[in-house]
């Protein structure tokens, strides 16, 4: 018989913060600059120059801190880790190792049998970036551009107290939504905005001791996580079952292979010398830093859901989906605000919105119709300025570049015919075309009807009130 | 106490420097770590005790930057540093991943 194992993970999680600076120099951050165009001799790492804290990513650590329920180091430093490579200008990263920003947190997470548990955090530490290498295709040479290099990042440290790919997934999940909630970051995994490394060990079942883990890097979505892990494991329980040894190594994920390969090879001795960084002062955080902080902590997912059902009386599906996203909880609450209708609201974030999200591949987080649009369709709607039809026409136009529908409406000429005469004078016109269907109706063929009605509101191009339409059939064909 | 620099222990280094040391240069650099670490083993006769370790000389604390662009496009100044340019980019060896 087989053996039984276990497989034990633990992460580490690299968010880039939302700031509009990198973290040690006046550079922006913008995404999809020409290359080296945010550059300076910081952030190129020139002898001589200068590394700045930006205040902003000191309260972004300590935020998401507060939120993973860590204990806030109140005197904390900052250290250089070095090595050479092209992409690390200075031949140190400017990182934290010995009194990193946060420690001993946890984020609960819902396992698979419905269960909870807790993984723990091991820390949280602030860091730089590095630049991005491209590699020439005609040359023997690689070309670095230093946009990235300094952009600010915090690395979340997990315990290995995972034990499955669903767990890990449940709490890349958890920091995101923290994280997304807290403003600190959009946490976009294919966009490398958040990175997770995978460091992964097999033992038998109830054992003690952990075996030797391997860690993964470059696994840029969920599913590329997945297929990791349980490619990792096999790799792992392979050897040991022909005998061999696990080897501690940094392997790369191949997601299109489904194979990880070792990267680095033993040339590269793993030994970072790791000393405090003489350019940059300690950083004490001061009770009334911590407080304010504190303070401005948002509403998190769970109150959310909580205020949802109590306040607004939505069906928990409804709640679920919407606080997935604070873009999403925040489109909600203030269009409901100006419309007071919370169902309606909800039924187009359910309806129209998560279709089109789904058809045009967009993230909540990247909605641009604006709430105030959103309650003035509610609106145009309720009033019968225009019908149902014409309202989902309008929103996927909304969708696409936010404009205002009253004004659209407008332009376009969309508002609901609720003049009788002109309603008679098509349905005449489709009884005189469709002799056969008004003739099944008589015959009792209820169906009938809706097909008259389909080519009413076609003629009318769906801005005809369809009960409206359907009553004056009706009345029609009876004569 | 003296302190013995193995072969391997010079090699170590070299590579994490990266450094390619001819025989000449590992004698040398042989002798200069034993003294360092002779040097250290000096100051390890201090008692230390109740002494915070220091990493800065001044009694300097909280020195920060707003979150405001102060920088524009200084790659032109930027590329001056490099050895080599290529498409506005630094032109380094071939490396892999």
């Amino acid at each position: 018989m087989s053996k039984q194992y276990e497989t034990v993970i633990g992460l580490e999680v690299h968010v880039e913060l939302a700031t509009k600076t990198k973290i040690f120099c006046g550079c922006s951050t913008a995404f999809g600059a020409a290359p080296n165009t945010q550059t300076c001799p910081v952030c190129t790492g020139m002898p001589g120059s200068l590394p700045v804290l930006n205040r902003q990513v000191l309260e972004y650590a300590i935020a998401v801190g507060l939120a993973t329920n860590c204990d806030i180091t109140r005197y904390a430093k900052f250290d250089r880790k070095n090595y050479f490579y092209p992409d690390n200008p200075q031949n140190y990263q400017i990182s934290q190792l010995y009194l990193p920003i946060c420690r001993n947190g946890g984020v609960e997470i819902e396992t698979k049998e419905g269960g909870r548990k807790t993984v723990r955090i091991h820390e949280i530490h602030m860091e730089e970036d590095a630049g991005k290498l491209l590699h020439d295709a005609w040359e023997d040479c690689s070309l670095v551009d230093y946009n990235r290099s300094g952009v600010p990042l915090i690395e979340i440290v997990s315990e290995p107290d995972m034990r499955s790919a669903e767990e890990v997934i449940a709490y890349l999940e958890k920091l995101r939504l923290l994280i997304q909630y807290l403003g600190a970051s959009d946490c976009k995994l294919q966009e490398g905005s958040m990175r997770a490394d995978v460091n992964l060990s097999v033992r038998e079942a109830g054992a003690e001791q952990f075996g030797t883990r391997t860690e993964m890097k470059n696994l840029n979505s969920f599913k590329a996580i997945s297929r990791a892990i349980a490619g990792e494991t096999q790799r792992q329980i392979d050897l040991i079952e022909s005998g061999e040894k696990v080897v501690q190594e940094t392997r790369r994920w191949d997601d299109v292979k489904g194979e990880s390969y070792a990267m680095r090879s033993k040339e590269d001795a793993q030994d970072y010398r790791y000393f405090p960084d003489p350019d940059l002062v300690p950083v004490v955080v001061s009770d009334e830093m911590l407080q304010k902080i504190r303070a401005a902590q948002p509403e998190f997912r769970n109150e959310k859901m909580r205020r949802y059902r109590e306040e607004f009386g939505l069906p928990d599906y409804d709640i679920e989906i919407i606080t997935e996203s604070r873009h999403m909880a925040d489109l909600f609450e203030v269009a409901t605000a100006i419309c007071g209708q919370p169902k309606k609201v909800s039924n187009w974030l359910m309806g129209e919105t998560l279709r089109l999200m789904k058809e045009k591949e967009t993230d909540a987080q990247d909605l641009c119709f604006s709430p105030e649009h959103l309650a003035k369709l509610i609106r145009l709607t309720d009033e019968k300025v225009i019908t149902g039809a014409v309202a989902k026409e309008v929103f996927e136009v909304m969708f696409a570049e936010n404009v205002d529908p009253e004004r659209y409406v407008e332009e376009k000429g969309l508002k609901s015919v609720n003049d009788e005469g002109a309603l008679q004078k098509t349905v005449a016109e489709v009884i005189a075309a469709n002799p056969q269907s008004v003739e099944d109706y008589r015959n009792g063929k209820e169906k009938a009807i809706g097909f008259l009605v389909g080519q009413t509101m076609k003629a009318m191009k769906g801005k005809a009130d369809p009960a409206a339409v359907n009553r004056i059939l009706k009345e029609a064909c009876k004569k | 106490m003296a302190n013995i620099i193995s072969d391997e222990t010079i090699a170590h280094v070299g590579i994490l420097a990266q450094l390619e040391l001819s025989e000449e240069e590992r004698e040398q650099a042989r002798a200069d770590m034993s003294r360092m670490l002779a040097c250290i083993d000096k100051m390890g006769e201090l008692d230390t005790t109740g002494v915070e370790p220091m990493s800065h000389v001044f009694p300097v604390q909280n020195v920060f930057r707003e979150d405001v662009v102060t920088n524009g496009d200084m790659r032109e100044q930027m590329l001056l540093n490099a050895p080599e340019e290529k498409d506005g980019m630094f032109v380094a060896p071939r490396t892999f991943e």
